[in-house]
């Protein structure tokens, strides 16, 4: 099979991820499409690891597991905070920077 | 040159006076005065010991030298505190302590009802140590301290009696105007550093052959500026009228013996540049000829006996000037009249205050009159200071104002003839207004009210009054006799060659004297043989209200520096306002704006900066995709 196949599923991938953050307001769905994101990155790093014959890619891939999982933990933590205190898990309602 | 450790005496005693004085307060209230006598005595005894140090000494070795202190070491330039005493100093150092401690011996009688006469007497060693830094300082910058010194006892003596706006005023008038002076002195110092290399009097000497003329002139041009501004000659005359607002031995002491000819010694101190510049030299004499006129017009106007005699020293001052300006010819015929100059107008004054006295500080001659009687020791000694100023033989003034007529005269040319006809012009004149100020004073009807009871000033005043007057009758003698004076400052001067006679001295002498006779008597005819006003006749000719009005000095400075200079200041306030505030604030507020513009585009939704995030990160790629293709 082709590698390239890889590359073009994480392109589509990324594309899915980016449009439900832009377009979705639940911030559980957009939390996943963050996620969806960054393991086509990872998909990405293991196979540009795989064309070129080195490691760092996929050392790389660890890397990103590590901090998404550290990430996973401290935002889910903001989301059920968030809807603990205002009965809402819509990212537009906490839209209170801008004041 | 020789050394002598002794020299710093004759500063350092009056400036401990003063510095003591000053800092004790009013713990001094009782004895201050005479402490501050004392040293100044002392001051005079250190000078009278020099002189006869000097006396000792062969002609080359007379000049001593004092090292103080190392003030500036830059690299190899050198400036050091210390102190020159030579034959020119020596004739200031004796003036400046003599005259000074005869009018310390006067202020402790004439200001002895005045609550702050220790601060006076405080102010006045100031002066002297001034003073005597001033002619002992062996570099221009050192005799810049004393210059600055000199300025500022000045002002404070001025001000004394500061609790009248006017006096204050006065004060102030005299520290601006001196200031411009002193500018000059400074663009001196700078110049003679920058293109010489050197501010010392010696090393300014030993480097004006090889400088340039322009070099010259302008360092010339700048002293003169500074001699002009501190001995009120033309056209920075106008403070020295105002002035008059000090105490009487103030005006004695500082505006008519000492402070305001320390123009004349800067010029003369300056030979060589002056030798070295013709034009400047030329531009001196041409100075010190408006002002000698200048100075006897204001003069015979003047009702104020105090600013008749200043009109008049500003005139005499204005011959030393004309003197200095006639080179080697001519300087010791300036310090002649100087020194001559210093006696009888410290002793006129004296009696000016001596009259103030017993006139309930009445001013207005036309109030004065038939005070022969009441105060004959004051006429005498004021009369004795009157035949001087006027030039009478034998009597000082004449010796040294005719070897400055005379030596005008033989400048050469037409210069010569100008000169000369000026300064016997101004004996005219200056006879004229004196006799006027006697006639007005002491022997026209008396013109007072009955409360006035004129008497004799107490003997602490008249002392030192009678002992200017013997100065007034005899220093012009004993320093003409056998040239004394001229071969005494000789060794300082440029040798001058063989000058043209125009007239033989003892026609010069007879012109003069002639001169001085025609204006005694117009005075005589028109104030002694008619009757004077008791108020200044109203309807008199605009030539004598220019002259009542200092010949619009005052309305000419406000024309053309006052009133533009407002309207400079004014319109860089506007500058100031529209251009660089309004910068400031523009600045600011484009701040501001481009902020508010900004904020609009910061909604708080996530997913608009998600959005943002996006096309940015897309537009970097296709950016670096467009480059690397």
């Amino acid at each position: 099979m082709d590698i390239n196949n890889y590359l073009y599923l994480s392109a589509i991938l990324f594309t899915i991820g980016a449009v439900g953050v832009v377009v979705r307001r639940n911030a559980i769905v957009v939390f996943m499409c963050i996620e969806l994101m960054l393991n086509a990155g990872n998909l990405a790093l293991v196979t540009f690891s795989r064309i070129n014959g080195t490691l760092d890619g996929q050392v790389v891939a660890f890397f990103t597991m590590v901090v998404a999982a550290c990430e996973v933990v401290v935002g889910l933590a903001i989301i059920v905070t968030i809807y603990r205190s205002r009965r809402s898990a819509s990212i537009d309602d906490a839209s209170l920077l801008k004041r | 040159m020789a050394t002598n450790s002794g020299l710093v005496y004759l500063i350092a005693l009056p400036l401990f006076g003063a510095i003591s004085l000053l800092l004790l307060g009013r713990r001094a209230d009782k004895w201050g005065h005479l402490l501050a006598t004392a040293l100044s005595a002392g001051s005079f005894a250190v000078g009278l010991f020099q002189l006869s140090e000097m006396l000792g000494r062969e002609t080359e070795a007379r000049p001593v030298t004092q090292k103080l202190f190392t003030w500036i070491s830059v690299g190899s330039f050198n400036v050091d505190a210390s102190l020159l005493l030579d034959q020119l100093s020596i004739c200031f150092v004796l003036l400046i302590t003599g005259v000074g401690t005869l009018i310390h011996i006067y202020s402790i009688s004439y200001m002895s009802h005045d609550p702050d006469r220790r601060r006076f007497f405080a102010y006045l060693n100031l002066f002297i140590a001034s003073m005597l830094l001033l002619v002992l300082g062996d570099s221009y910058l050192n005799l810049y301290v004393g210059w600055e010194g000199v300025g500022l006892a000045s002002y404070l003596l001025i001000g004394f009696w500061n609790k009248k706006p006017a006096y204050a005023t006065a004060s102030k008038k005299a520290f601006v105007m001196n200031r411009i002076g002193d500018m000059g002195l400074s663009f001196a110092i700078m110049i003679a550093f920058a293109s010489l290399g050197t501010v010392s009097f010696s090393g300014v000497k030993e480097k004006a052959e090889f400088a340039s003329e322009a070099t010259m002139t302008a360092i010339g041009i700048m002293l003169l500026i500074a001699a002009v501004g501190k001995s009120a000659q033309f056209p920075l005359q106008a403070w020295l009228g105002d002035a008059m607002a000090g105490p009487t031995p103030v005006s004695a002491l500082i505006h008519a013996a000492t402070m305001v000819t320390a123009g004349v010694y800067l010029i003369v101190r300056s030979n060589f540049v002056f030798d070295a510049a013709p034009n400047a030299q030329l531009l001196v004499v041409i100075v010190g000829a408006i002002t000698l006129l200048f100075g006897a017009i204001i003069g015979t106007a003047k009702d104020d006996i105090k600013k008749a005699l200043a009109a008049s020293t500003m005139s005499q001052i204005g011959y030393m000037v004309l003197g200095a300006g006639l080179g080697p010819a001519g300087y010791a015929y300036a310090i002649m009249h100087l020194i001559t100059h210093g006696f009888f107008k410290a002793g006129m004054f004296l009696g000016a205050g001596s009259v103030m006295h017993g006139m309930n500080d009445e001013v207005n001659m036309r109030k004065y009159g038939g005070l022969r009687k009441f105060m004959p020791i004051t006429f005498v000694t004021f009369g004795l200071g009157y035949l001087a100023i006027i030039g009478v033989p034998p009597f000082a003034g004449y010796f040294s104002k005719d070897k400055i007529i005379e030596t005008a005269l033989n400048a050469g040319g037409a210069k010569g003839i100008i000169l000369g006809s000026i300064t016997l012009l101004g004996a005219a004149i200056t006879a004229f207004y004196m006799t006027r100020l006697m006639i007005l004073t002491f022997t026209s009807p008396k013109r007072w009210d009955d409360n006035q009871h004129p008497h004799e000033s107490p003997a602490l005043m008249w002392i030192p009054m009678s002992l200017l007057a013997i100065g007034s009758v005899a220093s012009g003698y004993l320093l003409y006799r056998g040239e004394a004076l001229k071969h005494w400052l000789e060794p300082l001067f440029e040798k001058h060659g063989e000058h043209t006679e125009l007239l033989p001295p003892i026609v010069v002498s007879g012109l003069a004297l002639l001169m001085v006779a025609i204006g005694v008597s117009i005075a005589v005819i028109k104030y002694q043989l008619s009757d004077i006003d008791a108020v200044a006749p109203e309807n008199v000719s605009i030539f004598t209200r220019a002259a009542r009005r200092d010949l619009l000095q005052d309305d000419a400075n406000e024309a053309l520096f006052m009133r533009p200079g407002q309207a400079l200041t004014s319109a860089l306030v506007k500058v100031d306002e529209r251009v660089v505030d309004g910068t400031v604030r523009g600045i600011g507020q484009m701040a501001v704006g481009s902020g508010t513009a900004l904020r609009k585009s910061q909604t708080g939704f996530v997913r608009s900066y998600a959005m943002l995030i996006l096309i940015g990160a897309a537009a970097l790629i296709a950016a670096i995709w467009v480059v690397t293709q």
